[in-house]
């Protein structure tokens, strides 16, 4: 018989989760679901409440009202924590034993033994490409390596949904892009993904849905194409480099409905005939256009459009 | 390592070298004497002072050059010798000492001596003055025996000539004695350890020969070689335990403040079973220290180990439980590494010097003995003393056994509770 969780896919829910510390609301309604086999993506500034929702998922917040459910089973609960891996954005190892030690002691924490923790130990230094390195002691290890056991670590009992919180930060384009390999074997495999980031590219890369969350609610949920699609509907972003007074380029934005950011106009127009009276403007305030780029809208202008913030504030 | 190791190994060593031998080796008083009187009566004083085991005489200062003879001391330079530091005490027998040696009763004519002393040390005069009554009446029994019948003639209305001459017969005769070395010194051959003290560390018994004759004979440690090693390997080890179970304790802040107790805690991992895992490997922790402690002490100081092992066993895994959870407490209790090693620096030694693990509790005046029971160290020590000190059977440790298992219990369901702010959001 299949079970509810094969029937419908769904690995994690949320429902409803609301979490206050004290008169702030950290978790403020938020509903969420992941099947098995996506990566959900999930971007907020700093402060929107990813933390507090990644915990609540794990089971280390006791939330106010709302459910987590992981596999079927109530968060926190034995059989949700057998079903979760959690891999937070702080370096979560112990440095002065080697990988090998490292992920056996953690093995045997989720219970694993014997035969059954060595072959999980073997699985997952070959799915980090740490073999090299099982015997070296975690702290000698360079950051990419460091953070692909941290990864490793929170994948040793072969979790059903993993929660990837933050992964690259501060790691090597080369690192980087081994670590996104190491996901996307995951979620091939049929592992349910929840993957926090700053980095749009890797939000656009890994992730099947992006969940935007900001004030500790989920403001905008869907693909990529259908964020951009529900945010600036047929409109393309066209990007215009000046010469000339930063107070005069912001003050002809601003008429426009543009921002300028990094020394870049940016504006959405629905045909490309709204182009030239934007030109024809810039030149009679004097400027001199060097750079004109005209593009569809990308997750990074959903985000700043949603919340106002840049995406790495 | 080095830590829980080595530096407690160094401190047992060091307080077993100090205190651990004081069998063979009484602390003796310095004392310089100047006999200006150079009677009988003050050389027979002379040579009952040279002859106690708790002094040692000088009559001339130290030779700066071997062979080189010195002059007797003077009151002068005995006193310019007190205040170099040179002894503690000086004893001045004036000139007319032996004409009127002994009196009884102030007021009643007797010679004064005069003994200098330096005020930082309380124990030595009275060492001194108290020896001094006691050679006076075992090395002059003669002077004691004349003043006694001068007294007598006094009061009885005076004694017959016939009563008389057999009392100078008596004392002629005695004279006599004490010319030829025969009267009693009180306490035989310096070195044998004096009757006095009772202090049985080569388990002799000794008898003193003074006007009331005492048999001293030990009936504890009558057999023990090394009397202070097991105490100090229990009261040093005690101590170092508990810095080393609240350092081990502090893994689980590092734990905490690195991020690893969250992650740990969302595996099957419960935070009682984290604790308890913590507690039983620290636990293993401190009774292997005292393993080495003792070790170390049959190895270098000859403590009797192997005989001992089952109330070793009993008293040192209770004891490591006992610390292994005072160790949770303190760490569970703070918030940094620093904070932890400040806290448990100032409640360790506090414990330790009321507990006895610096200084024996016995020599301490009641209300602090009461004050130590509060104490980890104190229950500790009494047990270890039962089992290496007075033999006694394994049954009798009950009350230390209880104190220390109940302790470790409380301390732990304590810790338990205060790590619950770590648990959940």
């Amino acid at each position: 018989m299949m079970t509810s969780v094969q029937k419908t896919g769904t690995a994690l829910k949320v429902d409803g989760l609301v979490k206050r510390f004290g008169d702030l609301t950290a978790v403020d309604g938020v509903s969420l679901t992941v099947r098995a086999g996506e990566c959900l993506g999930l971007l907020g500034p700093n402060g929107a409440g990813k933390s507090t929702l990644i915990r609540s998922m794990v089971g280390r917040v006791h939330q106010d009202s709302g459910h987590v459910t992981v596999m079927g089973k109530v968060a926190g609960s034995t059989e949700a924590r057998m079903a979760l891996g959690w891999v937070p954005q702080e370096l979560s190892i112990y440095p002065r034993i080697t990988c090998r030690e490292n992920l056996g002691s953690f093995g045997r924490y989720y219970g694993l033994k014997g035969q059954e923790l060595k072959s999980a130990i073997a699985w997952c230094l070959n799915w980090a490409a740490l073999e090299e390195k099982q015997d070296d002691v975690a702290k000698t290890l360079s950051g990419g390596m460091k953070r692909r056991l941290n990864m490793a670590a929170g994948m040793i009992h072969r979790p059903k949904v993993v929660l990837f919180d933050e992964p690259t930060v501060g790691v090597d384009p080369q690192s980087r892009n081994r670590i996104f390999e190491m996901i996307e074997a995951l979620r091939d495999a049929g592992t349910a993904i929840v993957y926090t980031t700053h980095y749009m590219e890797e939000a656009e890369r890994l992730c099947d849905r992006i969940a935007i969350i900001d004030h500790g609610k989920i403001i905008a949920e869907g693909t990529n194409e259908e964020l951009v699609e529900r945010t600036f509907g047929r409109r393309s972003q066209v990007l215009a480099r000046f010469a000339g007074e930063t107070a005069a380029i912001e003050a002809w934005a601003a008429r426009h409905g543009g921002r300028v950011k990094a020394e870049t106009a940016e504006f959405t127009i629905e045909q490309a005939g709204e182009i030239a009276p934007l030109l024809d403007d810039a030149t009679k305030a004097g400027l001199e256009l060097e750079d004109l780029t005209l593009r569809r809208p990308n997750l990074e202008s959903v985000f700043l459009h949603l919340t106002g913030r840049e995406l790495r504030d | 390592m080095v830590l829980s190791f080595v530096l407690p190994l160094a401190f047992f060593s060091i307080f077993a070298t100090i205190f651990g031998r004081q069998h063979d080796s009484t602390p003796k008083v310095t004392l310089i004497v100047v006999d200006q009187d150079q009677s009988q009566a003050s050389q027979a004083l002379v040579k009952g002072l040279e002859n106690e085991s708790s002094l040692v005489v000088m009559t001339k200062p130290a030779s700066e050059k071997k062979n080189a003879p010195t002059a007797d001391y003077t009151a002068a330079t005995a006193e310019a010798a007190v205040k170099a530091g040179d002894a503690p005490v000086a004893l001045i027998i004036p000139a007319g000492f032996g004409q009127h040696p002994i009196a009884f009763g102030p007021g009643a004519g007797g010679s004064i001596l005069q003994l200098l002393n330096d005020q930082s040390d309380m124990i030595a005069p009275q060492i001194v003055v108290g020896l001094l009554q006691k050679v006076a009446m075992t090395s002059m029994p003669s002077a004691m025996a004349d003043e006694g019948m001068k007294y007598a003639d006094e009061y009885v209305g005076g004694f017959t000539p016939a009563q008389k001459a057999k009392v100078d017969e008596g004392l002629e005769a005695l004279r006599k004695l004490e010319a030829d070395g025969k009267t009693g010194t009180g306490s035989g051959d310096a070195g044998n350890g004096s009757s006095d003290s009772g202090s049985s560390g080569s388990g002799a018994n000794s008898t003193g020969a003074g006007i009331v004759a005492v048999n001293v004979r030990a009936v504890v440690g009558e057999n023990k070689k090394s009397p202070m090693i097991s105490f100090y390997a229990a009261a040093i080890g005690v101590m170092f335990l508990m810095f080393t179970a609240s350092g081990s304790a502090g893994a689980l802040l590092d734990e905490a403040e690195s991020g690893t107790l969250e992650r740990v805690l969302s595996t099957r991992v419960t935070m009682t079973k984290l604790l308890a895992g913590k507690l039983v490997f620290n636990t293993g922790l401190a009774f292997v220290q005292l393993v080495a402690m003792f070790l170390w002490g049959w190895a270098v100081f000859k403590l009797d180990f192997f005989s001992h092992l089952p109330g070793f066993a009993v008293m040192g895994l209770c004891t490591a439980f006992a610390v292994a959870a005072f160790g949770m407490l303190l760490a569970s209790a703070c918030q940094t590494r620093a904070q932890l090693g400040a806290l448990s620096t100032l409640v360790i030694l506090i414990m330790s010097s009321v507990g006895g693990s610096m200084f024996p509790r016995f020599l301490m005046p009641e209300s602090m003995q009461k004050a130590g029971l509060l104490t980890i160290n104190a229950w500790a020590i009494d047990g270890f003393t039962k089992v290496f000190w007075r033999d006694l059977p394994v049954m009798d440790l009950w009350p230390q056994v209880s104190v220390l298992l109940g302790v470790g219990v409380v301390l732990f369901v304590i810790a338990r509770r205060v790590a619950r702010r770590w648990e959940y959001a």
